[in-house]
């Protein structure tokens, strides 16, 4: 069925993004099918989170292509990419809840306000997606600052996928949390991809969860993916950065420079 | 050399600035003037500027009107009743009820708006709108404009009414003014054009104040310090070009 990259469901050419004189994205390519869970691995500062930042619409390339379901997105015009955004739901990496609303409204919101949903069903459908990810319903009307880490990421993940989003993104979804809770959060991000059938890209610098997440593993340094192939082979890449980072080695292909 | 190196960069630092706030001030008017609109984000921004802002301006109005009683009493008592009447309609109506109600609303309100704002922006909460599909602008800059420009004209109103009566009691129970003739000449001072202008500068101020906020907040980065930061440039800027508009409105309306 898939052929060629008409298909693709995220299709990245080319990408570049500087910040003054940091060229932070060196020509990334990234291809995404349909269905398709990658993460994203790489270190502090190599690009991770400017790259889906770009994916997102927050940041404008300064050149390349990405394309969604075969359409560009690059300087697309502010009404059709929010067309395009409603696609998406995001699991941020500190949660990001409104703390003006209380939780029940925090993951009602993208139904309420960008759906229009009315209040009484937006809250039915909230409830439902908090039970999915685990969260007791009693919560509902409390305040996002009442609850502890793991229930704001519950919460943050309820509200990426209440609007049954096509393409969902994480942002270092496991940083953070406990070990244990840390794989419960992976477990709750696998079971809602697959429930809905969604894309997922995850960007982590943490392996563990990379491997329970994702089908496969790009990993980024310097601005390039420098290793893209299945979560299986990661341990035998023959790819001395790949090795390097996941083994957490000091020496190596890559040079952190820790003084400045 | 270097010293017109010196003057270029600031030259151009500030046109940066002023550039950036203009793009932000458009954005900001336009998504003000385009539906959809959140009346209920308007409605509970009016109540924190208009309602909740009324104990402060409202003691801010009633020192003044007193205080400007007795410097003119001292200053004019030769002029006589109207004169003292008429000084404190006219320095009350005119400057004094808009600039401290504006000044006291960009202390309160402006620095609310950077700290709440620029926190959700350090946060990514407004990243996470952005994901929602629903526009920062529109959700968190928009209401806040409108009601800040609907509500200070409100505000200043009752601050003239306040500081007219606080100028009242001093000269009538302090001077022994008589009540009715000072009611009469107070009406009388009462120009529609003075008292018009400073309602127009109200709702100015509250463009101002808001746009400050909203401004500092949005574009605020580097955690709590940033946040701490992007209150002060809000509370600072608005102050200074609150009494830089005040000028130039009074030069158009008066100057002439």
């Amino acid at each position: 069925m898939t052929t060629d990259t008409d298909t693709a469901k995220i299709e990245v050419r080319d990408l570049h993004k500087s910040f003054g004189p940091k060229h932070v994205l060196r020509g990334v390519n990234l291809t995404m099918a349909p269905g398709e869970s990658l993460a994203v691995i790489g270190g502090s500062g190599t690009g991770k989170s400017v790259l889906i930042k770009n994916l997102i619409g927050l940041m404008e390339p300064d050149s390349g292509s990405i394309r969604i379901d075969g359409e560009e997105v690059v300087h697309m015009a502010s009404h059709e990419r929010e067309r395009v955004t409603r696609k998406f739901g995001m699991l941020f990496q500190g949660a990001a809840l409104f703390d003006s609303l209380t939780v029940w409204e925090n993951v009602a919101f993208g139904l309420m306000e960008s759906q229009g949903m009315n209040r009484r069903e937006a809250r039915k459908l909230s409830l439902e997606a908090m039970i999915q990810v685990g969260l007791d319903t009693d919560i509902a009307d409390r305040s996002p600052a009442e609850l502890s880490g793991g229930m704001q990421k519950r919460a943050g993940l309820a509200r990426a996928i209440a609007t049954r989003p096509e393409i969902l993104f994480f942002d270092e979804p496991t940083t953070g949390l406990d070990p244990i809770m840390g794989s419960v959060i992976d477990d709750l991000i696998v079971r809602s991809v697959r429930e809905l059938g969604a894309t997922a890209l995850t960007i982590t610098h943490d392996m563990a969860s990379a491997r329970r997440i994702a089908d496969n593993v790009a990993m980024i340094y310097e601005g390039r993916i420098v290793w893209h192939g299945p979560v299986a082979d990661i341990d035998h890449s023959g790819n001395e950065m790949l090795d390097q980072f996941i083994h957490g080695r000091p020496d190596g292909p890559i040079q952190l420079r820790v003084a400045s | 050399m270097r010293f017109l190196r010196a003057i270029g960069r600031g030259t151009i630092a500030t046109f940066a600035v002023i550039g950036r706030i203009s793009v932000f001030a458009g954005n900001g008017l336009y998504h003000s003037v385009r539906p959809p609109w959140y009346p209920r984000l308007i409605l509970r921004q009016m109540v924190e500027i208009g309602y909740y802002s009324l104990p402060v301006v409202g003691l801010t109005a009633i020192f003044t009107g007193m205080v400007l009683a007795l410097q003119s009493f001292s200053g004019f008592a030769f002029a006589g009743e109207a004169a003292i009447a008429n000084v404190i309609v006219w320095g009350i109506t005119r400057e004094l009820g808009p600039v401290l109600a504006g000044l006291m609303v960009a202390g309160r309100i402006g620095a609310a708006m950077a700290a709440e704002i620029g926190t959700m922006r350090v946060t990514e909460q407004i990243d996470a709108l952005t994901t929602l599909s629903t526009n920062p602008f529109k959700y968190l800059v928009a209401p806040r404009l409108i009601a800040a420009v609907a509500m200070l004209p409100l505000l200043v109103l009752v601050a003239d009414v306040i500081g007219v009566l606080g100028g009242f009691i001093v000269s009538v129970l302090d001077f022994g003014f008589n009540p009715t003739t000072y009611l009469k000449s107070t009406w009388d001072s009462l120009d529609t054009q003075g008292f018009v202008s400073g309602l127009v500068k109200a709702a100015v101020f509250g463009f101002i104040v808001a746009l400050m906020g909203t401004y500092h907040g949005y574009n605020s980065k580097g955690g709590a310090q940033g946040v701490g930061q992007a209150t002060t440039n809000a509370v600072v800027s608005a102050s200074i070009l609150l009494l830089l508009f005040n000028f130039i409105i009074t030069a158009l309306f008066f100057a002439a």
